[in-house]
């Protein structure tokens, strides 16, 4: 266990170093919010009853979005890893006695994470102070608060399998592009990082609400701006459980036949 | 005359080498078709739930979305290498430019063309076909001629802006990534007509950066939402964008001292 927090220590102070990248990244994401809350806004007044949830929880939904992008965008993808196996680097890794997909899921977790701490503070900070329907609206109850943590933890860790098993799917395809591209769009609408899933139809909601990526993003930051509430609270967070135990076992189990007879690349 | 034609041989030599690795380039064309789907997959669901946003309907949006995403992604094409100037710098390659008996910034233009976006300008064909078709706008010559021209501003605006990344890059000699919100926020954000995202974003973006002048007051006469006649000359008036980035080109040109690597 020791080994694994120092090397999860190590990336979370090396990703501590990109000050000047968060800047102008937080720069950016305060932007995007900006605009995503108008174009809402221009939708609200369009028609007000067609809007699936409150403009309080969809500001809030859309300012956690952009706080915790790090957390849980499914593009960060680390290209080192991808190239480590392509060019036969992994074969280093494979030498330490540690196991390869817990090294790689701790450094997921830190790199993420050291993004995150970065930017997060002054995005939430800002977006609390902004006007009624436009901030950050924070929930009273502090259930709410922990079953958020909670959530979010989940949601991360989720991301972060699922990552794995990408990267562990590399060990059979070698060249990653495809996969990558294909995987990471798809990913990217069903966890309703285009447009947060309320607003797809109630028959492609359903559909979309079953699948994995359902249970990333959208659960917690629902939570927290009191868009699920009660049984579908628990069930939610049953689902967020269930699918990341799914996805580190579909990882470690590709990893194992993946190393039982690996081919190094490159020479 | 001359440099047109050195533009295609150069033009012809990057589709040569993309296409040593023709299963690399072609899933990279995928992949750009599928990222800009999901923003079209975006805007067809919230459009299906709320048929119109602030009086454009569905069809109008898309014809508004094909548009900027074609300037867009044509001046990408273009304008590529300036886009990932500092490279061009930090590596020396733009020294070696300033050598040749050239303009150099013309060469800087065909030392890289990208044409793995075109990816995303099969979607924004569809999109302005169907746009064309199915929303009720009364085609006359004007406002056929006014289509080519609002996507022909769109690409001098963009490539302005970036023009003037590069131009930064003189000075910084690294890439600024919250530019990016000039580019790729307007990308994303200009598939609405402008004018929704209310007073404030509108008054930017005729002011400060042109992206309504080729994009909302135009597509507002196309719409027949409004009879003015100026506003479907705007789009070469965004054009004149170009003028300020070229005299900062010309200015950063004459402080930059190599990076001596």
């Amino acid at each position: 266990m020791k080994k694994y927090w120092s090397f999860f220590r190590i990336r979370f102070i090396r990703g501590l170093q990109y000050r000047t990248a968060a800047l102008s990244g937080m720069v950016t994401q305060f932007v995007w919010g900006s605009m995503e809350i108008l174009l809402f806004r221009a939708f609200y007044q369009a028609s007000p009853e067609s809007f699936p949830m409150t403009f309080e929880a969809l500001s809030t939904y859309v300012w956690l979005q952009q706080a915790f992008l790090a957390l849980y965008m499914v593009w960060f993808w680390e290209s080192e890893l991808f190239n480590s196996i392509t060019t036969g680097d992994v074969a280093y890794e494979l030498c330490r006695p540690v196991r390869l997909y817990d090294m790689w899921f701790v450094r997921g977790l830190a790199v993420r994470l050291s993004k995150a701490v970065l930017r997060c503070m002054p995005i939430l900070i800002v977006s609390w102070f902004l006007p009624a329907p436009y901030g950050l609206t924070l929930p009273g109850d502090v259930k709410i608060w922990a079953v958020t943590i909670l959530s979010m933890t989940l949601g991360l860790l989720l991301i972060v399998a699922f990552n794995m098993i990408v990267y562990m799917s590399v060990f059979y395809t070698v060249s990653s592009q495809g996969i990558k591209l294909f995987v990471t769009s798809l990913a990217e609408f069903l966890s309703g990082s285009v447009i947060p899933l309320p607003f797809l139809p109630d028959h492609v909601r359903t559909i979309v609400e079953l699948l994995p990526f359902a249970s990333a993003q959208n659960v917690p930051f629902r939570i927290f701006a009191g868009d699920i509430t009660g049984p579908d609270l628990t069930i939610s967070i049953l689902k967020q459980t269930f699918w990341l135990f799914a996805f580190v076992l579909i990882g470690r189990y590709l990893e194992k036949r993946a190393l039982k007879r690996v081919v190094i690349q490159g020479g | 005359m001359k440099s047109i034609r050195l533009y295609v041989i150069f033009f012809l030599m990057h589709l040569k080498s993309m296409m040593q690795h023709k299963v690399s380039f072609f899933i990279t064309l995928i992949g750009q078709f599928l990222i800009s789907f999901n923003v079209f997959l975006g805007v067809y669901f919230m459009m299906t739930r709320f048929h119109q946003v602030k009086g454009f309907s569905y069809s109008e949006v898309l014809l508004c979305f094909s548009i900027t995403l074609m300037a867009f992604t044509l001046a990408e094409t273009v304008f590529r290498s300036l886009d990932t100037f500092e490279t061009i710098i930090g590596n020396g390659e733009f020294d070696r430019i300033l050598l040749r008996p050239k303009n150099s910034l013309f060469l800087v233009l065909c030392s890289k063309v990208d044409l793995t976006r075109f990816g995303r300008l099969i979607q924004a064909v569809v999109m302005l076909v169907y746009g064309i078709c199915y929303s009720s706008i009364n085609w006359t010559p004007l406002r056929c001629i006014l289509v080519v021209l609002m996507i022909l501003g769109g690409v001098c605006v963009f490539g302005a802006i970036y023009l003037i990344f590069a131009c930064l890059c003189f000075f910084t000699l690294e890439g600024l990534e919250f530019m990016n919100v000039f580019t790729d926020g307007a990308r994303e954000y200009g598939k609405y007509p402008i004018g929704i995202y209310g007073k404030t974003v509108l008054f930017i973006c005729t002011y400060l950066v042109p992206f309504a002048l080729f994009q909302y007051y135009p597509f507002l006469y196309l719409t027949g939402k409004s009879d003015n006649l100026w506003y479907s000359l705007l789009p070469l008036f965004s054009a004149l964008f170009l003028i300020p980035a070229f005299l900062l080109w010309k200015l950063g040109l004459k402080h930059y001292q190599s990076t001596g690597s």
